[in-house]
């Protein structure tokens, strides 16, 4: 759950094209980004941040052909040796009858399990909170938070920041993983935990 | 860079060595199989095949090209802008149409006036007269409507082809088309293409697959037919697309046709494939689950009874396996449908795959169960290909690759899936 409290300098962006340089820089000098957060999917930003490419299509192919397998298995069962009918004198095992129930668990199967596999990896769930490093990514602006290290000077990467084109720069002590519970208390916590 | 095409030595040579290997294997059929000796149906399969044979490869090839004109006006009217850089060479391929459609119709017409009832059953007067069945579609399946609705057809699909054609290369001669010029264009562009499209659906999604081929089997009928041949021709085209377009990416040209666009011509192969067995096993499984006679008559020519097996049961099955089965799982990936490699392997697979499914539509309705896959077929395959070959590196030889006042242009050299 807790994927451990650690300092961040966060910045934010109004304009894409700021952004993109900026990331590109800030990878440069060898500074570790958290994450970017934007108000909407922004193209090649993952390639920009160095993001590996998403391992959720190979997933669904694996639950997808759970539910081939499932589909068929089960229904060979039943309708060959559990509980054997005769359809119009058809053979026991008629496979061109069942492809459509199997095509439909298919179907069901990879669509549930990636749902729950995205909202699994994005952290989405009823009463899971995360920390937001700034109201207005869900908004207008782009914000990015750097992570920073024992060894790393935050004021440093602040003036760095700034340099880049980022705006309302500041340090922020968070919970980089999730929780369940409202927002403020938890900050508060950490404030207390941490000694700052 | 240079967007205009050279044709190069080899290309030359290949269409050349293609035409050549088509023309001997026609004139093998035309002294080994005596074409012109009458036969009546199973009399004299040499015969027959030579005619089989021939109405198959100029069909399929005819609806292939075709679907390349299906291609540019379905992504024009969906206002598309992702295929315009390499937009020249659906048109390239769709300058075929009336090539292979004389081609077709000379065959066609000799098939018909010729009273060939060993292809076409419904030809035969007197059988007709005596059979319930095909006394009640002898208005449509008659000679004169056959020719009239034939040359309607092929000839539509020839001018509308051209008009949609003309208009791009006007772009050519014109100057950079501002904003109400482009739209006024665009505009164009749409109206014919959707009375294109309008016409395709009369001909090919319904009464071209009826007439040209579900009528060697005259008795037996299937509202999924022309859907399926649709399926066939237009995966097939797509595929016929991929394999010139990187051909000429390979060769160094098409500037602005990158990853993105191979990609999304993936997809489409990848979807349409899908499309081809969904519709196939529609087809299929209604005829198969209702179990008459007259109707699972069309399978049993083929895939045989549970007691005995058909004479062309291994080619329907690889037909599935290559059409279906490889498509879905080789283009599958995103890595794949961006690797010119695989693409190039599945597309050449896809436009065999689909050659073989024309066959095993055609011959058990015509030589019956003696139906041969020699170097005579494929002979006359080679024959279309280098035809095809031939028509399209001229086409794309006499103007610029690019169509470089297109207003979707910008659009597709960003292009990003």
């Amino acid at each position: 759950m807790a994927g451990g409290i650690k300092k961040f300098v966060v910045g934010s962006f109004t304009d894409e094209a700021v952004l993109f340089p900026a990331v590109k820089n800030v990878r440069k000098a060898g500074y570790k980004i958290h994450d970017v957060y934007t108000p909407f999917p922004v193209h090649g930003l993952d390639h920009a941040l160095g993001i590996r490419e998403t391992s959720l299509h190979t997933a669904g192919f694996i639950y997808g052909i759970t539910g081939t397998t499932t589909a068929l298995g089960f229904i060979t069962w039943i309708l060959v040796k559990d509980w054997p009918l005769n359809f119009g004198g058809k053979p026991h095992f008629s496979l061109p009858a069942w492809i459509p129930i199997t095509f439909e668990l298919t179907v069901l199967f990879s669509a549930i399990g990636m749902v729950l596999t995205f909202c699994y990896l994005c952290t989405l769930a009823p009463f899971v909170k995360k920390h937001h490093f700034h109201q207005r990514a869900t908004d207008d602006r782009f914000v990015m938070a750097i992570e920073c290290t024992d060894k790393t000077n935050d004021a440093e990467v602040q003036s760095f920041l700034q340099s880049t084109g980022a705006q309302e720069i500041n340090v922020q002590v968070a919970e980089t993983g999730w929780w369940i519970g409202t927002y403020d208390r938890e900050q508060k916590l950490y404030k207390e935990e941490k000694g700052y | 860079m240079n967007h205009h095409f050279e044709i190069p030595g080899s290309y030359k040579k290949w269409t050349m060595g293609l035409i050549i290997v088509g023309v001997i294997a026609l004139l093998y059929g035309f002294i080994a199989f005596h074409p012109f000796e009458h036969a009546g149906h199973g009399a004299n399969t040499n015969s027959t095949r030579f005619w089989a044979s021939l109405l198959q490869n100029s069909v399929y090839w005819l609806l292939t090209v075709n679907a390349a004109m299906f291609f540019i006006c379905v992504t024009t009217m969906a206002m598309g802008g992702w295929q315009v850089s390499m937009r020249r060479v659906p048109e390239a391929i769709a300058s075929l149409v009336p090539v292979l459609g004389i081609i077709c119709f000379i065959i066609l017409m000799i098939i018909v006036w010729g009273g060939r009832t060993d292809i076409y059953h419904w030809l035969d007067k007197d059988a007709v007269a005596a059979d319930k069945a095909l006394s009640g579609k002898s208005g449509f399946l008659s000679p004169w409507f056959f020719t009239i609705w034939s040359a309607i057809t092929i000839g539509l699909w020839s001018l509308l082809g051209r008009k949609i054609r003309t208009m791009s290369l006007e772009t050519d001669k014109h100057g950079t088309m501002d904003f109400e010029t482009g739209k006024k264009w665009v505009w164009k562009n749409t109206i014919w293409a959707s009375l294109f499209t309008v016409f395709f659906g009369l001909t090919v999604a319904s009464t071209i697959p009826w007439l040209w081929l579900m009528s060697i089997d005259p008795h037996w009928y299937s509202t999924m037919y022309s859907w399926y041949t649709f399926a066939s021709t237009f995966v097939s085209g797509l595929a016929l697309i991929a394999v010139f377009v990187i051909y000429l990416k390979n060769r160094g040209q098409l500037e602005y046709v990158t990853d993105e666009h191979l990609h999304d011509l993936g997809k489409f192969i990848f979807a349409f494939s899908i499309f081809w067995a969904y519709v196939w096993f529609a087809q299929y499984m209604l005829i198969w689950y209702s179990n008459q006679p007259e109707e699972t008559r069309y399978f049993v020519d083929r895939i045989g009874t549970a007691q005995q097996r058909g004479a062309y049961y291994g080619i329907f099955m690889f037909n599935l396996i290559v059409n279906f089965i490889f498509p879905l799982l080789i283009l599958m990936k995103k890595g794949t449908k961006r690797n010119w490699t695989i693409m190039t392997f599945t597309a050449v697979l896809i436009v065999f795959g689909h050659w073989l499914d024309f066959y095993q539509m055609v011959m058990p309705g015509t030589v019956g169960d003696k139906g041969e896959l020699m170097p005579f077929e494929f002979g006359i395959a080679c024959l279309f290909v280098g035809i095809i070959m031939w028509g399209v590196g001229k086409t794309l030889s006499k103007h610029s690759m690019l169509s470089k006042n297109h207003p979707f242009l910008k659009e597709s050299m960003i292009h990003h899936t």
